[in-house]
């Protein structure tokens, strides 16, 4: 997956466009570099020969496999709500908390919009990125056109990726166990363990979604319809 | 060659062009500018937000643990060097790195950044885009801190034995990595590689 020779093979720089229709033609959004859009082979990706932006990297049958990772996502937050997902016990004393307690552990006064913050960070956002991304694909998979306001949808799931933050989460929760480490036994709630499958899932799902091949079908979509 | 150099403007969200003055994508509905002027002004105010929020996010206390024989307050600073003592210098070190470290490293990569666009910059775009880039994906992490501070404040919650509660520094900081990342959300980062072409024509993939 060397940048130059996939980029050499796929995208020619757009040089000679003279009278190239707009439609097969693409901007890296990075840098502004132009190129003619061609897809590369299935396991390529096309890179941008300037800046190195990776865009367009088709995934064979990506659509099905998002949309197995999708639903097990769901399945899997819904279960990570309603099981403990941290456990504490400290001379004869012993707490549980799940996901959404951590999230609103701020009360008082201003500190009510850091909980909504951080519910939104590590639950709400994934989860809504999430549906949405399913109410895309679905027909597009299916090849049906697509639903209502399906590219609004998209883009908010784009605008929202950088505040998607379970990964962090997940990571933080490690942190915590070491800090109280000699003030208290802290033990992992089945929660935990759920919460861990989702944030590889969300990962994955993420790095097998190619937006500019979403965009050219619902683009064609749209003509047809 | 760029799309502004063929008279078209390009849309960052979905990479399609249209001809030059076009004012929004009809693939995906994005508002549509060959360049963001007002992209620098935003990034300065978002940086001074973010850069006042750090202040008091280093002053007052992020966490206060209750135990049964004392109350303390711990400071970002404050609580590492509490976990260095007791020997977890590998924690101590990522809260120091998310919560000091990243945060003033992105305060100065964001200001050069800004000012290198307006000033011109002898280090090559490409650099300067990277730099740009490893800002975007390291920023988020700085969240860490917050979210340590919100799972000890729901779990620690042992009657008298313990309990730990979050310090107003916990909001400030939260705030500060928020504005921060919107600071560098608003660059648009075509600005480095125009100072870059301006005057000479010597990029390989311009025919
Ligand atoms: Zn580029
Ligand atoms: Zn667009």
């Amino acid at each position: 997956m060397s940048a130059a020779t996939t980029d050499q093979a796929t995208l020619a720089p757009g040089g000679a466009l003279g009278g190239m229709p707009l439609d097969s033609l693409m901007a890296c959004p990075q840098c502004d570099a132009l190129y003619v859009a061609e897809m590369p082979a299935v396991g390529e990706r096309a890179i941008c020969a300037r800046c190195h932006t990776v865009l367009i990297a088709p995934k064979r049958k990506a659509g099905f496999k998002i949309i197995a990772l999708t639903l097990a996502v769901i399945i899997l937050v819904v279960a990570a709500l309603f099981f403990p997902f941290l456990t504490i016990s400290a001379a004869g004393f012993g707490n549980n908390a799940s996901i959404l307690d951590s999230a609103s552990s701020f009360q008082s006064g201003p500190m009510v919009f850091l909980s909504l913050a951080v519910a939104g960070m590590i639950v709400v956002i994934p989860l809504i990125r999430t549906l949405l991304i399913l109410y895309v694909l679905i027909p597009i998979v299916g090849d049906r056109p697509p639903y209502a306001h399906a590219k609004r949808a998209f883009r908010l799931t784009q605008e929202l990726k950088p505040w998607a933050m379970a990964e962090i989460f997940a990571i933080g929760c490690a942190v915590a166990l070491v800090k109280v480490a000699d003030l208290a036994h802290i033990g992992f709630g089945p929660a935990f363990w759920m919460f861990a499958v989702l944030v590889i899932i969300v990962l994955i799902n993420d790095n097998y979604l190619c937006t500019w091949s979403v965009w050219k079908s619902l683009e064609l979509d749209q003509r047809e319809a | 060659m760029t799309a502004r150099e063929a008279g078209l403007v390009a849309c960052r969200r979905c990479a399609r062009v249209w001809p030059m003055g076009t004012e929004r994508c009809a693939r995906c509905g994005s508002h549509l500018q060959s360049r963001d002027t007002g992209s620098l002004s935003r990034v300065w105010a978002l940086w001074i937000a973010g850069v006042i929020c750090y202040i008091p996010a280093n002053i007052y206390p992020m966490l206060i643990t209750q135990t049964l024989l004392s109350t303390s307050n711990s400071t970002i600073v404050g609580g590492a060097v509490e976990l260095i003592h007791h020997g977890s210098i590998g924690v101590a070190l990522i809260i120091l790195a998310a919560s000091v470290l990243i945060p003033m490293g992105k305060f100065l990569a964001i200001a050069y950044l800004a000012i290198s666009v307006r000033r011109g910059s002898d280090v090559s775009a490409a650099r300067r885009h990277h730099l740009y880039e490893v800002v975007e994906f390291i920023g988020r992490w700085s969240m860490i801190d917050v979210f340590v501070v919100a799972i000890l404040s729901s779990l620690v919650q042992l009657s008298v034995v313990a309990s730990i509660h979050p310090g107003s520094a916990a909001l400030t900081f939260a705030l500060s990595v928020i504005f921060t990342m919107l600071s560098a959300q608003a660059f648009d980062t075509r600005l480095f590689w125009d100072t870059k072409d301006q005057g000479q024509n010597q990029r390989n993939d311009t025919t």
